[in-house]
């Protein structure tokens, strides 16, 4: 990789691609990794919706209609969490986006160990093919796959699944959080060592900012996750008593791991989100983006407070009220940061020249659509509250609103914006725009009758439901319909830019898109920056 | 040339190799929080885990506090016992011990070890519950048809009228639950067939 720059004499060779083969699955180029990484999380995605649709279906009415077994419905519901976590959001933004652009952003070559990019990401597709085996392989009695939730507590996931379904399931966090390390180990090392000359941390794009801060949240959180899960194993297989009170374990604790693990996962998902955000609505509202050093360091804020708030998952296990109301205290300490960003992007707005394209309609959705998550995220703090709302379907439309309409409209936000510079071709304005709406709309009627389903006391992870419930159910599986027809709508969006003979400019969005990814051709050179790009002080660069 | 190259690769490998040993003392730090949660427990009473031993009380008992101590008993994991305290509740005085029996029969033509794991309710409670004495402390063989009292000896820490979380409480409850040892003898045997998926499923 950086032998490549060295010998600037090779120029005639920037653009020299490996066979197919060996380009793409023997890949150690950071923008063909992340293309890699975005088709696997693209239909890693398919397959979570897929199951997300038996979901809604079965759903629809009470009783059952399309599982004969609730387990096998479980396994849905697990399998769909599963996905659309780590094999979903994650590769996207991490994986994908991350790879393809902070080198870009930064000035690097490449990412700073090229094969080990190769190694996570084919850990990640090896993490789901093993969760895939999953769901066919006997788990609970009589029925196949995990159906643990993606929490995996024991004792379900260790006396009620004898089956070697969760094992295998376990097997899959394993390789994909390896995976996972790996990449972030890059990401760090990338960002810390490999920055053009002139790019101070303090003049970096925000976007490298957020990947940095979450590749420390993974370096530190799932090495606990790993332990975890490792000792579920054992408990399962060796005859540890880790979790189990027969021999002196007790399962709460694996509570605490899971979540110690589990609530920095969240702002793993979102703050790559926060950083895509950022560049959008500087680029289309042609302003630098409103209080940079406080966004950056807004981010490092929720990263370091998101490690010492994981007990509010857990409320109804018996904490005493002092452990209480510590956790309710830091937990809505994070709304300060994150309102710290929310109101610099609405800043970063007022006064602009706003251009409303396919990528603003999405990032200002999100910044509505999280606006109401976090609302929520700030009730569900309180452990009183909490306590009543705690496993139902409150919690659901949460952590949809900011995961589902959060990440996932930013993932969608971040393919509109940089589409063009990726492949050179141009999604039709308005494909996106109509993908937009009928997302828009269709996520809102899906999750938002979810918040009375769960105030009027509509559990999670069950198949069945009393009557009561049937009309808000009803209303949410036509919003999933609608969602559904969005997705339509993105992939005709896509066929059409290949299709078409239009190429994209080497920066289509004009004067208010500044960091370096614009200044390459579109697509950027198989290897780029061969003479490092030098950074000098001029306003408005982040 | 080389050798701007080599520093920027040894910084690079430095950044790198410090990055493994945060994960590898994470690793190392999920696997110390059992023991550690362990000693937490054990040591503050934490999530309905009682005192072992005898600890000096800062507080002072009144006169006439006391509190109903109610006695639940449980036996898990297949071991053929039955198992029963001798009364179902005690009025104890804070600060005084009080000693109750359980016993134990093997209902079964084999011999069988069975440990108790503990635990009162409320959870709060665990901080203020010390056992001088438990059967529960060590494992248990009992012969086919035998029957056995084992005595538990414990005290009501007066400190509980002091913390806001317990001031108020007159009742408790102390459940024990007997399972099959997993160390002793029949523990093999009992992993064994608890191996096989057909007899798991029993749960």
């Amino acid at each position: 990789m950086a032998t490549a720059a060295a010998h600037a004499g090779h120029d005639a060779h920037a653009d020299h691609k490996p066979s197919f083969f060996a380009r793409w699955f023997l890949s150690t180029n950071h923008k063909d990794i992340g293309t890699l990484y975005l088709l696997f999380a693209f239909s890693a995605g398919i397959i979570g919706a897929f199951l997300s649709f038996g979901i809604r279906m079965e759903m629809e009415e009470p009783g059952l209609q399309y599982f004969s077994n609730p387990a096998t419905y479980n396994v849905f519901v697990t399998g769909h969490g599963l996905i659309m976590v780590f094999f979903m959001v994650m590769p996207a933004l991490i994986g994908g986006f991350g790879n393809w652009f902070v080198p870009l952003m930064i000035g690097a070559p490449d990412m700073a160990f090229p094969r080990m990019n190769n190694i996570s990401f084919w850990l990640t597709v090896a993490g789901f093919c093993s969760l895939l085996c999953s769901l066919f392989v006997e788990g609970a009695p009589g029925a196949s796959g995990a159906g643990t939730g993606w929490t995996v507590y024991p004792p379900l996931s260790t006396v009620g699944h004898p089956g070697p379904a969760v094992d295998f399931a376990i097997f899959a966090l394993h390789l994909s959080g390896a995976g996972s390390i790996l990449g972030a180990i890059n990401f760090i090392t990338t960002i810390l060592n490999m920055r053009a000359p002139g790019m101070t941390l303090h003049k970096m794009p925000l976007f490298a900012w957020a990947e940095l801060v979450t590749a420390f949240l993974l370096l530190l959180s799932l090495p606990v996750l790993a332990g975890a899960i490792t000792m579920l194993l054992t408990d399962r297989n060796f005859g540890t008593t880790f979790f189990d009170p027969a021999g002196g374990g007790d399962p709460i604790l694996y509570q605490h791991l899971f979540w110690f693990f589990g609530h920095p996962e969240v702002y793993i998902m979102i703050l790559p989100a926060f950083g895509i955000v950022s560049h959008i609505i500087a680029t289309f509202s042609r302003k630098p983006v409103f209080g940079y050093l406080a966004m950056a360091y807004a981010m490092v804020a929720i990263g370091v407070v998101g490690f010492v708030v994981w007990a509010h998952h857990m409320y109804t296990v018996g904490l005493s009220l002092q452990t209480q109301s510590y956790f309710v205290f830091a937990t809505m300490v994070i709304a300060v940061p994150t309102g710290v960003k929310i109101f610099s992007w609405i800043a970063t707005m007022w006064g602009g020249s706003i251009r409303f394209t396919a990528a603003m309609h999405w990032a200002v959705g999100f910044i509505f659509l999280f606006t109401v998550g976090g609302v929520t995220g700030v009730v569900l703090a309180n452990s009183a509250v909490d306590k009543y709302l705690h496993d139902t379907y409150y919690v659901v439309a949460h952590f949809h609103y900011v995961l589902s309409l959060g990440a996932v409209f930013i993932i969608f936000a971040g393919v509109y914006y940089w589409f063009p510079k990726m492949t050179g071709h141009v999604i039709p304005e308005w494909a996106g725009k109509l993908h937009f709406w009928l997302a828009f709309i269709g996520a809102n009627v899906l999750f938002f009758p979810m918040h009375f389903l769960g105030l009027a006391g509509m559990p999670r992870r069950y198949a069945d439901y009393p009557e009561a419930f049937a009309g808000w159910h009803k209303v949410a599986t036509w919003g999933g319909h609608i969602f559904a027809l969005g997705m339509f709508v993105f992939v005709i969006g896509v066929v059409l830019a290949f299709r078409s003979k239009t190429r994209a400019a080497d920066n289509p969005w004009g004067e208010g898109a500044t960091t370096l990814e614009w200044t390459l051709s579109s697509p950027p050179p198989f290897h780029q920056f061969e003479t490092l790009p030098r950074i000098v002080d001029e306003p408005g660069h982040h | 040339m080389s050798d701007p190259q080599n520093n920027s690769n040894r910084k690079a490998n430095r950044t790198a190799l410090a990055c493994a040993a945060l994960v590898a003392g994470m690793t190392g730090l999920a696997f110390a929080s059992v023991p550690l949660y362990d000693a937490f427990c054990k040591a503050t009473g934490f999530d309905g885990t009682p005192i072992q031993g005898v600890r000096r009380s800062a507080a002072a008992p009144s006169v006439d506090d006391s509190m109903v101590v109610r006695f639940d008993t449980n036996v898990g994991g297949g071991l053929p016992w039955s198992f029963k305290a001798e009364t179902r509740k005690v009025e104890a005085r804070l600060g005084e011990t009080t000693t109750v029996f359980f016993r134990a029969t093997n209902t079964s033509p084999t011999p069988s070890t069975g440990i108790a794991t503990f635990n009162v309710q409320p959870g709060l409670m665990g901080g203020y519950f010390v056992k001088v004495e438990c059967f529960c402390f060590k494992e248990q063989t009992l012969q086919p048809g035998e029957t056995m009292d084992f005595p538990v000896v414990f005290y009501i820490d007066p400190a509980m009228r002091q913390d806001s979380n317990t001031s108020h409480l007159s009742e408790m409850i102390l459940s024990y639950t007997y399972f099959p040892s997993k160390n002793g003898a029949p523990a093999t045997a009992a992993l064994a067939t608890g191996g096989e998926a057909g007899k798991k499923s029993n749960f």
